[in-house]
C-alpha cells in the first residue's frame, strides 16, 4: 500500500506548445515537479521561461499539450471545478465597482455561501491581511500594496488549501514588497496552506520558499530545484546571513546554467 | 466640478451671443431683397435703420429674427392652453411620447442583440453586418413605408412613429453594449474561471457592471436619435400633431416663424432628454463608487 500522502501538485514530463503564426513556441518542456502539502514553492527565471504558464496549467487556465499533471490527485479541470485553489494575479484585479468587502464576497457569492457566513469570512480574511477597517473603501481609495493584500484576502476567503500567486508583488516598490513578504510568511504559518509563488526576484524567492524551482527559457524548463535549509521562522534580517547568500548564489548558478543571463 | 459657476457659464453665454449676432446679420441680409422689392412697389424710401427694422419684422420672413422666434416660442409654450392645437407643449408631448416609447424599446432591443452577439458565436458572425447595413438605409426612405404599411393594417398614431425611433436607437445601444460586455479585462475573466463561475454568474457579476458606462454613453446618442426618428415619422403622413407635423404645416403655409419655434422646441426637448440620461449616468456612477474627477 502506498502510505505517502498524495502530493498537492505532481507534474510528469509536462509540456505545453503554443501554435503561433511564427511556428510553435515551446512554453514548457519536460517539467517534472512535486509539491507537497505545506510547501512554499517559488518559481524563478527570466521572462519567457514558462513560470507563469506552469502556474496557469495548474489553475486550468492553460492546457498542457504533453505529459501529465495532477492537483490533489485530480486533473486541473476537476481541481478547478472543486475550487481547490485561490489565484492571485500580477495585478490586484479587484472589481472597481465593488468595495473591498464586496470584492472579497465575490467568490463567496459565486460559491453560494450564506450572507452570515460571507460576513464572517470577510472579517476573518481582512484581519489576516491587516485590512480591517478598510472594508467599505473602493479599490481606488487604497494604495497598490493594500489592493494586492485585498486580492490575497479574496483568494483566501473560500478556504482553498492551495494558493497560486503569480508575481503578486512585482509591481510594488521594494519597501512595500519587504513588508508584504514578511506578512505573507506569517500568513502562511498561520494558515498552513501550500503556496506556489512566481517571482523574478532572487531575494524574494530565497526569503519566502521552502523549495525554489529555477527555470530557463527557450524551451521553458526546470534547470534546478533547491530545497531551502533556512528555518521556517524567518526574520527579515535572515537575508544577511551566509546561509541565505549561499542559497541565493545557487539560484544564480542555476539561472546561469540555463543561459538566462545571455541575450 | 468645483470650478466656479461663472467660468462654466461664461463660455456658453459667449457662444450664444455670437450665434445671435450672426443670426441677426443673416436675417437682415436674407430678408433684404424681399423688403427692397416691397419698398420699391410701395414707392417708399426709408433710412438704413428703418429698413433694417422692417427686415426684422416681416410676417413671413425667409429667416425670422431671433426676437420673432423667441416671442412665438414664448406665446405658444406658456400662453396657450396645453391641450390646444397651437400649444408647443401639446405638440412636444405628442412627439415625446413616441420618442420615449421608441427609445425604451430600442434600448431593450439593442441590449438583447448585444447579449446575443457576445454569447452566441453564430449571431456574432451573422447579425453584425445586417445591423450595420440597417443604418445605411436612409431613414427618410423607410419612414413613409413603415407609416403607410402599418396604416394599411390599421396601426396608426404612436406605434409607427415609435417603431421608427426604435429603428434608429437600437443601433448605438447594440454597438455600445457589444463593446461594453466585452470590455472586462482578461484577468477579470480568468478570475471568474478560477472560481468555476457559470456563464450566467460571469454575465451578471462582471460583464453587466463593466458595460454600464458604455450603455449610458450609447443611450445619450440613442435618445437623440429617437427624437429624430419620431419627428421624421410625423413628416410623411401629414400627422395631425407633433413637432414634425408643426414643421410640415409651417413649410406648407410659409409660416417660417412657426417652423423655427418648432425647431427650438425640438432642440429643447433633445437637450432635456440627453440631460436626463446624463443625470441617470451620474447616479449610477456614484452608486458604483466611480472615482470622482
Amino acid at each position: 500500500m502506498n502510505t505517502s500522502p498524495t502530493p498537492v501538485v505532481s507534474a510528469r514530463k509536462l509540456g505545453l506548445t503554443f501554435q503561433t503564426n511564427d511556428g510553435p513556441v515551446h512554453a514548457l518542456s519536460d517539467v517534472d515537479l512535486e509539491v507537497s502539502k505545506g510547501d512554499f514553492v517559488s518559481f524563478i527565471g527570466p521572462s519567457g521561461c514558462g513560470k507563469t504558464t506552469f502556474l496557469r496549467v495548474i489553475a486550468d487556465l492553460e492546457k498542457n499539450t504533453s505529459g501529465e499533471i495532477s492537483i490533489n490527485g485530480m486533473t486541473p479541470e476537476e481541481a478547478r471545478k472543486s475550487r481547490s485553489y485561490g489565484y492571485v494575479f500580477q495585478a490586484p484585479a479587484l472589481y472597481p465597482w465593488r468595495t473591498i468587502e464586496k470584492n472579497i464576497a465575490l467568490p463567496l457569492e459565486i460559491m453560494g455561501h450564506s450572507k452570515a457566513e460571507r460576513k464572517e469570512r470577510i472579517e476573518r480574511t481582512l484581519d489576516l491581511v491587516n485590512l480591517a477597517g478598510f472594508s467599505k473603501k473602493y479599490p481606488w481609495q487604497l494604495s497598490g500594496g493594500m489592493q494586492q493584500r485585498a486580492s490575497i484576502a479574496r483568494a483566501l476567503a473560500f478556504d482553498a488549501d492551495l494558493l497560486l500567486m503569480d508575481e503578486p508583488f512585482g509591481a510594488l516598490d521594494e519597501i512595500v514588497r519587504d513588508h508584504l513578504n514578511a506578512q505573507l510568511l506569517k500568513l502562511w504559518a498561520a494558515t498552513s496552506k501550500t503556496i506556489c509563488f512566481v517571482t523574478h526576484s532572487i531575494p524574494e524567492a530565497v526569503y519566502l520558499s521552502t523549495k525554489i524551482v529555477v527555470m530557463s527559457p527557450r524551451p521553458g524548463r526546470v534547470t534546478d530545484i533547491i530545497e531551502s535549509t533556512l528555518p521556517r521562522e524567518r526574520p527579515l534580517e535572515i537575508r544577511e546571513t551566509p546561509e541565505f547568500l549561499d542559497i541565493a548564489q545557487r539560484v544564480r548558478e542555476g539561472l546561469r546554467a540555463g543561459h538566462s543571463y545571455e541575450e | 466640478m468645483t470650478e466656479p459657476l461663472s467660468s462654466r457659464v461664461l463660455p456658453v453665454l459667449t457662444i450664444i451671443g455670437v450665434i445671435i449676432a450672426v443670426w441677426y446679420a443673416a436675417a437682415i441680409w436674407m430678408n433684404a431683397p424681399f423688403q427692397r422689392d416691397l419698398d420699391r412697389r410701395a414707392n417708399v424710401t426709408s433710412t438704413t435703420m428703418e429698413f433694417i427694422g422692417k427686415t426684422l419684422s416681416q410676417p413671413k420672413p425667409v429667416v425670422p429674427a431671433p426676437h420673432q422666434v423667441a416671442r412665438n416660442f414664448f406665446e405658444n409654450t406658456f400662453l396657450r392652453n396645453v391641450t390646444s392645437n397651437r400649444s408647443l407643449v401639446y405638440h412636444s408631448w405628442v412627439t415625446l411620447s413616441s420618442t420615449l416609447a421608441g427609445f425604451a424599446s430600442g434600448t431593450l432591443l439593442g441590449i438583447l442583440i448585444a447579449v446575443g452577439i457576445v454569447h452566441v458565436k453564430a449571431l456574432d458572425r451573422s447579425l453584425m453586418p445586417w445591423i450595420i447595413a440597417s443604418q445605411t438605409v436612409p431613414i427618410l426612405a423607410i419612414a413613409p413605408m413603415v407609416v403607410v404599411v402599418l396604416a394599411a393594417i390599421n396601426v396608426t398614431g404612436l406605434i409607427p412613429k415609435a417603431l421608427i425611433s426604435t429603428y434608429l436607437s437600437f443601433f448605438p445601444v447594440a454597438v455600445g453594449m457589444v463593446k461594453g460586455l466585452r470590455s472586462p479585462e482578461l484577468m477579470h475573466l480568468d478570475l471568474m474561471r478560477t472560481y468555476n463561475s457559470s456563464t450566467w454568474q460571469t454575465f451578471w457579476k462582471l460583464r453587466v457592471p463593466a458595460s454600464l458606462p458604455f450603455l449610458f454613453t450609447s443611450m445619450k446618442v440613442a435618445v437623440a436619435a429617437s427624437l429624430v426618428g419620431a419627428i421624421v415619422g410625423e413628416l410623411p403622413t401629414g400627422a395631425a400633431a407633433g413637432i414634425g407635423s408643426k414643421l410640415l404645416a409651417g413649410s406648407y403655409y410659409s409660416q417660417t416663424i412657426d417652423m423655427w419655434s418648432a425647431l427650438i422646441a425640438g432642440s429643447v426637448l433633445a437637450a432635456i432628454l440627453v440631460t436626463i440620461v446624463g443625470i441617470g449616468s451620474r447616479i449610477v456612477d456614484r452608486r458604483m463608487g466611480v472615482k470622482p474627477t
